[in-house]
């Protein structure tokens, strides 16, 4: 920032940005809380996945269900 | 250096003492760019969402302030990107009286205009230098990015916006 129209520039961008506050107002800790035990709790898309992957599976081989329960 | 490892093995005490620590520098930095009470809380929990995704990556020697700075510069990066196109122009305090008030105000529009048709990157940059005056060596760090990168960044931004403002009829 030397040249005078530069300064300029930056003047011009200074009066449209005035400055902001900023100091946090308020703890942003339970929000944070929040966002962690709904994500926790949601189910992944590789759950979705194997889910999917499974369903295809015992539609195409429906005689693997049966195998599938003898082996739990 | 306890509590980063406490971090790093998922402790969520650690994180919470972690996050109590530097919510107010996480947010005063994102404020700087967006401008904005609203975004820059939602931001500011966003930026430790992802520390918290990405905890086991954290090298443990480092330091956390600059790196919970640099995820937040992303996540501004990102809010721009994906805000970009149903943009509005910020609010703004009353600014100062001037000779001719409603010429300032166009002026202060224009500039405003121009500077939201600047790539987000440039406009990052552009904003911490130009309006906030952080050191280039800082905005560096929080973009991970050399200081010749910054500087580069700042230049365009001003050749960009001093282009569109003597298209739009203002000449500075």
């Amino acid at each position: 920032m030397t040249h005078g129209d530069d300064k300029e520039i930056q003047r011009l961008l200074k009066e449209a940005f005035p400055p902001v506050d900023r100091e946090l107002r308020r703890d942003l800790w339970p929000a944070m809380l929040g966002r962690l035990e709904a994500r926790g709790s949601a189910v992944r898309w590789y759950d979705w996945a194997l889910l999917a992957l499974l369903c295809i599976w015992m539609f195409l081989c429906p005689q693997g269900i049966l195998q599938l329960l003898y082996q739990l | 250096m306890e509590l980063l490892e406490g971090l790093k093995e998922g402790d969520l005490d650690a994180f919470e003492t972690l996050f109590r620590q530097f919510q107010g520098d996480v947010y005063g930095w994102i404020m700087q760019v967006v401008r904005d009470r609203g975004i820059a809380e939602d931001l500011t929990i966003e930026t430790f969402w992802r520390i918290y995704r990405a905890r086991e990556r954290f090298d443990t020697e480092g330091a956390f302030g600059a790196w919970a700075r640099r995820v937040a510069t992303n996540v501004a990066i990102d809010h721009i990107r994906s805000a970009r196109n149903m943009e509005q122009l910020p609010e703004q305090l009353p600014s100062k009286e001037t000779p001719d008030p409603a010429i300032q105000r166009e002026i202060r529009e224009k500039v405003e205009r121009a500077f939201l048709r600047l790539s987000p990157k440039l406009r990052v940059a552009a904003i911490l230098a130009l309006v906030e005056e952080r050191p280039y060596e800082e905005i560096a760090s929080a973009l991970g990015k050399p200081v010749g990168v910054i500087r580069t960044r700042v230049f365009r931004a001003v050749r960009q916006l001093r282009k569109q403002l003597e298209r739009m009829g203002v000449t500075p």
